[in-house]
């Protein structure tokens, strides 16, 4: 354990700062004066009630939403409607969804190397053995060949993680990666999270199982109305939460 | 109690081997009984359908089995058929060749046939990529095409030499099926060649403001990107086309190789049908992409003009469009640009075909779930990267059966440039064969043959996009 946790150093390097960031749909407020500073190789969970804005606010780093204030840099590149910074961000962040968004017209080998070749401009015998890498550092090299469709959902995910990772990218989002999965699937996935979080990832998660956090993460933050409400390490945000939202959400969901 | 106990408890001592189903419940009994006899009414409606199948056929099979296809009038056919009556095939045996080429002049029969072969051949790399399945096609055509050479054409040199092409396409197709993509490529300039004659050096004049866009295209793409690049290239082979072209073509105009021309007025039947419709089909396709692209497109301008172009083009009865082709366009074109009229159908029945077609790929594109557009997006992929990798393949397979029927429907639209003059087969041609003295009054017999050429030619269409459907299933629901 002490290993893992050398392994899991945090630099002072920032990976990712927003600052003042608000974010309206048409004249709903979503995201209300957002603060926040990533450092590489934190681990960063972002919990809270649906509705919250926890989805929106990651989906904003790689501006897959587009925020109307305040200024987002990811990894010293500033998002703006400069479509060439879009596309060097959204290259160098990975992203992973809730309903693992495969495509289902490749097969998993090709899933994985579409955006190697196409947007790194790697030959396709090298893009396919980066793939055949990370698909067996998933646990999942014997199904290249199939399509996603013959997948179960938790080895969808974990080809929608490997997917991500052909890419080498520096910084990796999750967005309630295990929410769409049967209950027995979503150990698989999230232990395949945990060893990559232990390589030292850059991660932010969306996600409601509280076990990961607790294991790796280096800090939770709670959202509700689209405000970060409360911040802290995993150990003093679920023994000794501040304020009341943050209890009545943590009675709610560890209550049973 | 020890009853009870008895009757909880149980062991099999022998397995049992697998029976068939009772008698009435499998093969040929069961298929009848579950869709032909089930209950009475089912009964009563198989009997009464079958009887009217019987009385139809009872009055049409004489009269198609006691057919005459050996005479010289319709008068001497009603004679040999005898007071009981019968078709006169005949007609289509005098005339069968005016109901294919139209005038096409019968010394160059070689030409049309083989433009209609190579099509084929162009086609093979598109519908069967990579696969020996178009070599098998290839194979198939080849030896029909010389067939119909041997007994058309009285130049043996012909049908050696096409004979000799057509095996060698055959081989280049078995060992090296994605060679032929070049085929493709040569083929538009290869087939208004062969169809049209003249000098070969026109042809190659026109395909050259290809080359030249291609060429802008590379150079400017990489510093303004690939929608300016294919503007600028597109305009600069238009300004060639316009200006530069006529200029080398005349320059050319007398050196060899050049065929016998052929006037669009002497086209006519299933060639002209072919002519039109293959080429509007296989140009509505892109612009129809293109067109449902801008449609959902965040620029207003693009979006505007593509919305209006389509609604406009739906709007419009195909008949007045074709009425615009032969009278209005000329207006339009600089002067002394004698656009031919055949092309300007083509150009016109394009357009009509690429908005529907548009409208099929939209509800492709709509059908399409959101996320995947989010993970070309998440991954980096650009604009056209993600239409071309990841949401043309699916949304074009979602629309293959609306955009297979477009394609039918356009294919038997091609009979409405009757209107504007030219030969169709359905209308144009046989009224020049009922305008014979010796046809006079003949009806049922020309209209049955085209129909079933043209249900045959749709009918395979459709059997083509099943197939194609079948082949892209990758999602195992």
């Amino acid at each position: 354990m002490a290993e893992a946790q050398t392994k899991m150093q945090v630099s002072d390097e920032v990976a990712i700062r927003i600052s003042n960031m608000n974010k309206w749909y048409g004249t709903f407020h979503v995201l209300r004066d957002i603060n926040m500073t990533v450092n590489r190789g934190e681990r960063i969970v972002i919990c809270g009630p649906s509705g919250s804005g926890k989805s929106t606010l990651i989906r904003c780093i790689n501006r897959l939403e587009e925020h109307q204030q305040g200024d987002i840099v990811v990894d010293g590149t500033e998002l703006t409607s400069d479509l060439k910074n879009i596309d060097k961000v959204r290259s160098e962040v990975g992203m992973v969804f809730q309903h693992f968004n495969l495509f289902p017209h490749l097969t998993i080998l090709e899933n994985c190397t579409l955006a190697p070749i196409w947007v790194r401009k790697i030959p396709k015998r090298e893009a396919e053995e980066i793939a055949m890498h990370f698909l067996t550092k998933v646990k999942i090299p014997e199904q290249a060949n199939k399509y996603p469709g013959q997948l179960s959902g938790g080895q969808q995910q974990r080809v929608a993680i490997a997917r991500s990772l052909c890419m080498k990218p520096r910084i990796m989002l999750f967005d309630e990666p295990t929410s769409a999965l049967d209950p027995e699937m979503i150990k698989e996935v999230l232990d395949t999270m945990i060893a990559l979080a232990e390589d030292g990832m850059t991660m932010i998660c969306v996600t409601h199982e509280m076990g990961f956090a607790q294991a790796v993460a280096n800090r939770v933050i709670f959202m509700d109305q689209g405000q970060i409400v409360e911040q802290n390490e995993p150990k003093e945000f679920f023994n000794n939460p501040k304020s009341d939202r943050t209890k009545l959400f943590l009675s709610q969901i560890l209550g049973h | 109690m020890s009853d009870t106990h008895a009757e909880t408890a149980f062991v099999r001592t022998e397995m049992l081997a697998p029976a068939l189903p009772p008698v009435t419940e499998r093969g040929a009994i069961k298929w009848l009984r579950e869709n032909l006899f089930a209950g009475w009414l089912n009964t009563a409606l198989t009997l009464a359908s079958l009887l009217v199948v019987v009385m139809l056929l009872a009055k049409i099979l004489p009269w198609w089995l006691n057919g005459v296809w050996n005479a010289t009038s319709l008068g001497e056919c009603r004679t040999i058929a005898g007071p009981e009556g019968g078709a006169c095939w005949a007609v289509i045996k005098a005339r069968w060749h005016q109901y294919i080429f139209g005038f096409y002049p019968q010394d160059a029969y070689w030409r049309p046939i083989l433009a209609f072969a190579l099509l084929f051949v162009a086609l093979a790399p598109v519908l069967y990529y990579g696969l020996r399945s178009g070599a098998k096609l290839i194979g198939v055509v080849g030896v029909l095409t010389v067939i119909s050479l041997a007994l058309l054409d009285h130049d043996i040199v012909h049908v050696i030499v096409i004979a000799g092409l057509m095996a060698g396409l055959f081989a280049i197709s078995w060992v090296a099926p994605k060679r032929l993509v070049y085929v493709t490529i040569l083929y538009p300039f290869l087939a208004f060649w062969l169809l049209w004659g003249g000098s070969i050096w026109k042809p190659v004049a026109t395909m050259l403001g290809f080359g030249i866009m291609v060429l802008v295209y590379r150079l400017v793409q990489p510093r303004l990107g690939v929608v300016m690049a294919t503007a600028i290239g597109f305009v600069a082979a238009c300004i060639y086309w316009l200006f530069v072209q006529g200029l080398v073509t005349n320059a050319l105009a007398g050196l060899p190789p050049s065929l016998l021309p052929v006037n669009s007025d002497q086209f006519g039947g299933f060639l002209l049908a072919f002519v039109i419709g293959v080429t509007a089909i296989i140009c509505s396709l892109p612009i129809g992409i293109l067109l449902a692209l801008g449609r959902r497109s965040d620029m207003l301008l693009i979006k505007t003009l593509s919305v209006g172009f389509i609604e406009f083009i739906r709007g419009v009865p195909l008949i007045t469009m074709l009425f615009t082709a032969s009278l209005l366009l000329q207006y339009f074109l600089p002067p002394q640009t004698n656009f031919d009229l055949i092309l300007r159908v083509v150009i016109l029945v394009t357009l009509f075909a690429a908005a529907y077609i548009a409208e099929v790929i939209r509800g492709g594109l709509a059908a399409l779930p959101r996320g995947q557009y989010e993970a070309a997006d998440a991954l980096g992929l650009d604009y056209w990267q993600a239409q071309r990798l990841i949401v043309m393949p699916q949304a074009l397979k979602i629309s293959i059966p609306g955009i297979v029927s477009t394609f039918i429907g356009l294919f038997k639209d091609t009979t409405l440039v009757s209107f504007v003059g030219l030969l169709d087969p359905l209308r144009g041609v046989t009224q020049i064969v009922r305008a014979d003295i010796n046809w006079k009054g003949i009806y049922w017999e020309p209209y049955i043959f085209v129909g079933v050429i043209f249900f045959l030619i749709c009918f395979s269409m459709s059997r083509y996009s099943m197939y194609l459907e079948q082949k892209l299933k990758t999602d195992h629901r």
